[in-house]
């Protein structure tokens, strides 16, 4: 399969998801620049984790008048799967693509460490090859990750089951001290109304080899590969 | 026409930065503040005929990019030069 990188200028973990899905994953990959109007025909897309504009105005903000948003939003009202890290994920609310939005972080801190996150929901394409309840040690680093909707907006994501990671502790605990940012509900990732869009703060990419402290970040980018090569989701659905 | 847009976290949203600023004051020895609010402001040069036509383009600039409505609100002052 083939996955589409883009490329805002500020991006900086563009390559860091090049490497795991094309290095570690053997998959096909190929960059997209934000001026690009094509996705060069890939099955999934990412979001790449960053500072896209230099978060001018607010995180994300900008980068949805992007050229290439175009075709993202497209590609997802197609029923394409799209996944934002970090960065990737604050583009996607910016673009209404998911609900809510971010708040500075309640530390006021740019936070850079291994938080654990629970898998919430296996019917999604990025989370079809793990278990539910299963937790992924997977680093963050972002300084605006506290996560914020109105509450009405909360019950329906949750209702609707479209929380997908959650922070909690090693042991699969949600509590307030495993909240590494102060979002609403210990939310981490969400998936969109059709569940193909998915966006987490944690950086999976960042955690697919042992020598970087824990690979269990493959669990969500494996899942995606199952789901385009073995049409996986569609059973779980 | 002058547009001045204010822009600021909603009254039930949480602001850390503001919390921590106010913290400062009271370390600077400001009890009497009681609270702070952080915000964005927006000074917009807008080539209009009248004071409504400015506040128009000014309303609409704030709703579609200068204020995420999620999470803030804004307030907008209109001045002829």
């Amino acid at each position: 399969m083939k996955f589409a990188v883009v490329v805002f200028p500020g991006s900086n973990c563009d390559h860091d998801a090049y490497h795991a899905v094309k290095h570690v994953l053997g998959q096909d990959a190929e960059f997209v620049w934000h001026r690009d109007a094509s996705l060069a025909d890939a099955d999934a897309v990412i979001l790449p984790g960053g500072f896209a504009h230099g978060d001018y105005l607010r995180t994300g903000a900008i980068a949805r008048f992007s050229p290439i948003m175009r075709e993202v939003r497209t590609f997802a009202d197609a029923g394409g799967p799209v996944l934002g890290i970090c960065n990737g994920f604050q583009v996607l609310l910016e673009a209404g693509l998911l609900p809510g939005a971010m708040l500075r972080n309640r530390s006021v801190r740019f936070q850079c460490e291994h938080v654990f996150v629970r898998v919430e929901q296996t019917d999604t394409p990025f989370t079809v090859g793990c278990h539910r309840g299963q937790t992924l040690k997977i680093p963050i680093a972002h300084g605006e990750g506290n996560y914020y909707a109105e509450p009405e907006t909360i019950e329906r994501l949750e209702r609707n089951r479209q929380v997908i990671f959650r922070y909690t502790s090693a042991t699969g605990d949600v509590t307030d001290e495993a909240n590494p940012n102060g979002s609403a509900n210990n939310i981490a990732g969400l998936c969109s109304d059709r569940r193909n869009v998915v966006g987490l703060m944690p950086h999976p990419e960042r955690a697919c080899e042992l020598q970087l402290g824990s690979a269990d970040g493959l669990a969500v980018l494996e899942s995606v590969v199952k789901y385009v090569t073995q049409g996986a989701v569609a059973a779980a659905r | 026409m002058r547009a001045r847009v204010f822009v600021t976290l909603k009254p039930s949203v949480f602001d850390p930065q503001g919390t921590t600023v106010a913290e400062a004051l009271h370390t600077l020895g400001y009890a009497a503040v009681r609270d702070v609010r952080q915000g964005k402001y927006f000074e917009l040069d807008i080539e209009a005929g009248t004071q409504d036509e400015a506040r128009r383009v000014a309303t609409e600039a704030a709703d579609r990019l200068l204020a995420n409505p999620v999470i803030e609100s804004y307030r907008i002052e209109i001045n002829a030069t």
